[in-house]
């Protein structure tokens, strides 16, 4: 014990002489990762960071999927207190970026090579104008299927891989009188289902067209209305009950055999594996029908705020270790997603994981990978709140597809 | 006081009495719903909730929930349970509760015993501050805090509390010291009290009802407040209803339903105790009070 | 044995102490409100999105609130709100206070279990609230379990009643507080009055008609300033029981504003919705202040 004290306070010293400071001073981490799982991963980096001498400062804020988090760090900011680093997703790192409040990390990301490891339709949202303003934690893809692989090989069905064959497999499950589809009716998870049905009816390239470069033309076209139709088919297709549940909720329908698919983000694997079901056997996931080749992601960061100037000592070991292999695969595995490197081994992960590596892998390089609309990842949040909203209303039967395309494209150009 | 207590001089048959008993005991079932709701359901282990009988009485009893919400659930990354954000939220509530009230005690005695020009345009003016909603202020709050170097503290809190009190407070004091004999005042002016002697001496002493009124109004939103603690408190300051907010609201894994209740109800205890003891003097405050006005 | 000098620094120290004693409260009062008002209307009619910006853009935030469906559908659950609330929120308050002023037994015991509500914060009771309103495992299921299987109570997934069902909770938590102010007007009331006026032969129902529930006018407008500021600030309730949902069949303003402050990034637009409630916050309570006030010199 003593030993391992020394250790640690030599380590301290040799860091403290290397950057010219007496003191270690804390870092202080804003997020909303409080449930069992994640705050413990994410304990994992803050006794990394302890070894080396560095307090943390916790400041966990909770709710909306990190929007609590947004509003307090905005008061935080304006009060001239910002934290060492805050959990974020896509445009927010962006926005905060064109407010010159982030720090340049370009030094460390150089001499630890992150240009090499990190695929490049994340960098986009990890630099901006050029430097690199934040760490990525994962990648989450948002085109997956979750099945019950029982009550697909009671009905005989296998596994869809284009959309007639999904609405045949559907229309078996409620012949049977099995819920479908399991889905819980939040516009965010709405959202993310129409992120897949858009993909699957448009392709990748109306994919881009409608919601990267929001063009006017995509937004109001055939193939928009035909994505509405698919949307109006699934909403046929949900229990009764769907309304303001909570996506866990949906998942546990699946896992219990009451409901055949649900759509949601990888994040849902968890779910199955707390409930003790194994891949492949209990239950099974592919990519949405008809988007095989296409990865749509989010990911997780911690944005490095500039803490006057320069990046500190603490703050660079945060971002060191937060890229490190070693806390990439320990997080990763606990929260379903997948390392925001391309380089580390995922033989820990399980077939899922593994099945979702090799997809960004391969959809990185065929370019073939999107940011996620549903979650931040290719507008805007005004955009995005703009899209949930017709998509939910929609989904929800307050506009005919028609109307929905009209509405789509007004409120776009109201939110741009 | 003793004659405003009293019940009413009506008088009722036995029917219509029993047909009032039955209409109050229905509006207490009423009222007890969510609570039963939520004791149940803390009571039991979390397979008998996620099965259904969300109703129904636990078929094991268990206080685990309650433990693990207290010392153990996952606030943030490390599981320390509800415990030790119960102090920090005293730490804020008990100063600004205090100062709170102080000033509106001593604002309600200037506004109606030391009238002046324009005092009532001043009055309305503190009135309509009641009705601001909290989340445009949110922004300029934080820029004035930051500046005043209270960002982050439990002072920051208290201040934004007070200010956003006192309207309220300013409000209760007001009308209760408006039926309060002026004439002792002036008497006491005349013997040569001075302003604060005659505060002291005279308004003070019969201020009980209403001071428990402005104490539990402001106990009561001071205490539920969540958007100024968790924008304004540094991390391991924050209040309990941020706590609890991480607690119920995490974003994925299995939703812990027993524990979220047992640790709302733990949260809401002080408020609860405050209710339950001091209700019969709110009743009484409010009827001397903002009612009469 | 004062000086005469002494006595008037005296009186007028006697005439200033009023004044700085009041002068803190109305000074933060100017800065932490109406300053920070005065800042939100400068901010809707500029081009703010995530943070504060200062460049102008004049009404562009107004007519593009006008334009949006969203704004539509907030003002008018407001008004559905706002109006089924205050009403039934008084109705149900003033009658547990008629009665419970009956020389009621256990009135100790009911009085507590009518007001804890309001002790209560809503992020957790808005999830019972949830359980209990959900059909899947609330009332309808219970009724069903019962054996009433025709029985239904979907309004919380129904986009057309949503709306009542976010009026039960919020009744549920204010009702008992609206009793508690009533039956502090109908225990100020004095009683050789009914007295004389029950020898008259009046009956309990013109008793009430005629002279009780007309001296109840402070609490009535009392109960109407503390519901209206309630209805109007309305959040934490709609966030915890529908998230504005189904759809965004449940949204209010108080929840617009926030959403398009902070969620959505369009500060401007946000501001300007903040800017009109504020307007109909004046609509409503400057007549009434004015009223209230006027009265009392």
């Amino acid at each position: 014990m003593k030993r391992i004290t020394n250790t640690l306070k030599a380590t301290v010293a040799v860091f403290a002489l290397g950057t010219g400071m007496a003191v270690a001073e804390d870092v202080e981490v804003l997020h909303w990762w409080t449930s069992g799982g994640e705050a413990a991963a994410l304990n994992v980096l803050k006794q990394d960071l302890e070894a080396q001498g560095i307090g943390w400062q916790d400041m966990p804020v909770a709710g909306g999927g990190g929007e609590q988090a947004m509003t307090v760090l905005r008061a935080r900011v304006t009060a001239g207190d910002a934290p060492t680093a805050v959990q974020a997703l896509g445009f927010d790192i962006l926005d905060w970026g064109a407010q010159g409040a982030l720090a340049n990390l370009n030094d460390l990301a150089a001499q630890e090579g992150w240009d090499e490891v990190v695929p490049e339709a994340l960098q986009a949202f990890a630099k901006y104008d050029g430097k690199w303003i934040s760490a990525p934690v994962n990648v989450h893809s948002t085109n997956w299927v979750w099945a019950n692989k029982a009550v697909l090989d009671a009905n005989g069905i296998a596994i869809p891989t284009n959309w007639d064959e999904f609405v045949s497999a559907v229309e078996t499950l409620a012949a049977a009188g099995v819920t479908p589809i399991a889905h819980g009716g939040q516009a965010w998870q709405d959202a993310t289902v129409f992120d897949a049905v858009a993909m699957g009816a448009g392709g990748p390239d109306f994919y881009k067209a409608a919601f990267i470069d929001l063009d006017e033309a995509a937004l109001g076209s055939d193939t928009m209305k035909e994505a509405f139709d698919r949307m109006a088919f699934i909403r046929a297709h949900v229990d009764e009950n769907f309304s303001g549940r909570d996506w866990n909720l949906a998942t546990a329908m699946v896992i219990n055999g009451e409901a055949g698919f649900q759509m949601m983000g990888d994040w849902a694997k968890g779910e199955f594996l707390n409930a003790g079901k194994v891949p492949g056997e209990d239950f099974l996931c592919f990519r949405f029908p008809g988007t095989q080749d296409q990865v749509t992601f989010n990911a997780d960061q911690f944005m490095m705020f500039d803490q006057g100037g320069s990046v500190s000592a603490e703050q660079a070991a945060l971002a060191s270790a937060i890229l490190s292999p070693s806390f990439q695969i320990a997080f990763n595995k606990v929260k379903g997603s997948v390392p925001a490197r391309t380089d580390v081994a995922g033989d820990e992960l399980d077939a899922c994981g593994q099945q979702g590596m090799a997809d960004l892998a391969s959809a990185a390089s065929s370019g073939n990978l999107f940011g996620s609309m549903a979650h931040g990842h290719a507008a805007p949040a005004s955009v995005k709140n703009a899209i949930y909203d017709v998509v939910t209303a929609h989904f929800n039967g307050e506009y005919d597809s028609e109307t929905a395309v009209a509405e789509l494209v007004d409120a776009v150009s109201i939110a741009k | 006081m003793a004659q405003a207590t009293q019940d009413t001089a009506i008088r009722t048959g036995r029917v219509t009495r029993t047909l009032i008993y039955l209409v109050l005991l229905l509006f207490a079932l009423f009222y007890m719903l969510p609570l039963y709701v939520m004791v149940v359901n803390s009571l039991k282990p979390l397979d008998e909730i996620t099965g259904g009988g969300m109703m129904n009485l636990p078929e094991m009893w268990t206080l685990e929930p309650w433990r693990k919400a207290w010392s153990e659930a996952q606030i943030g990354v490390e599981p320390t349970g509800l415990k030790p954000y119960f102090w920090n939220s005293i730490q804020m509530v008990v100063p600004a509760v205090a100062l709170s009230t102080v000033l509106g005690a001593l604002n309600g005695y200037v506004l109606t015993k030391w009238r002046f020009k324009y005092d009532t345009i001043l009055f309305g003016l503190m009135l309509f501050a009641c009705f601001i909603p909290f989340q445009i202020v949110l922004i300029p709050m934080a820029r004035v805090l930051g500046v005043l170097g209270l960002a982050g503290s439990v002072w920051g809190l208290v201040l934004v509390h007070l200010v956003y009190g006192i309207g309220f407070t300013t409000l209760y004091f007001r009308n209760y010291y408006a039926v309060f004999p002026t004439e002792l005042v002036r008497a006491a002016q005349i013997d040569g009290a001075g302003f604060f002697q005659i505060f002291w001496r005279i308004l003070l002493p019969s201020s009980g009802p209403i001071a428990v009124v402005s104490v539990i109004w402001q106990f009561t939103n001071i205490w539920n407040d969540f958007l100024f603690g968790a924008s304004f408190a540094a991390g391991d300051g924050a209040p309990m209803t941020v706590a609890l907010n991480n607690l119920v609201q995490s974003s994925t894994g299995v939703k812990e339903y027993n524990v979220h209740f047992a640790g709302a109800i733990l949260a809401a205890t002080p408020t609860l105790l405050v209710y339950i003891v001091a209700g019969r003097y709110f009743v009484r405050g409010l009827m001397a009070g903002s009612v009469k006005g | 044995m004062a000086t005469r000098a002494e006595a008037d620094f005296r009186t007028r120290l006697q005439n200033w102490i009023p004044k700085l004693v009041l002068s803190p409260s109305l000074a933060m009062m100017l800065v932490f409100v109406y300053g920070f008002i005065a800042f939100t209307v400068y901010l809707s009619f500029t081009d703010s999105r995530m943070l504060p910006s200062y460049g102008w853009v004049g009404w562009e935030n107004y007519s593009k609130l006008w334009r949006l469906s969203h704004w539509e559908i907030s003002l008018t659950n407001m008004a559905i709100f706002a109006g089924l609330y205050i009403v039934i929120c008084t109705a149900i308050g003033l009658m547990l206070a008629i009665f419970l002023d009956q020389k009621i037994r256990g009135e100790g015991f009911l009085r507590p279990l009518y007001l804890y509500p309001m002790a209560l914060s809503f992020i957790v009771t808005g999830t019972a609230w949830k359980w209990f309103l959900d059909p899947g495992i609330g009332l309808e299921n219970v009724m069903h379990t019962w054996g009433w299987e025709s029985f239904s109570f979907d309004w919380i997934k129904n986009r057309d009643f949503a709306i009542y069902t976010v009026i039960l909770a919020a009744v549920w938590q204010t009702s008992g507080f609206v009793m508690a102010m009533f039956l502090a007007g109908l225990r100020g009331i004095d009683n050789e009055i009914l007295k004389a006026a029950q020898m008259d032969g009046a009956s309990n129902w013109n008793l009430y008609r005629r002279i009780i529930i007309p001296q109840l006018r402070p609490a009535f407008l009392s109960a109407f300033v503390i519901l209206a500021h309630l209805a109007i600030k309305t959040f934490d309730l709609v966030i915890a029981l529908t998230g504005g949902g189904p759809g965004r069949a449940t949204e209010l303003p108080a929840t617009f504003m926030y959403s398009y402050t902070f969620t959505r990034n369009q500060m401007g637009i946000g501001a300007a919705s903040a800017v009109i409630m504020l307007i109909t916050i004046a609509a409503i309570m400057i007549p009434y202040l004015y009223a209230e006030l006027r009265e009392k010199k």
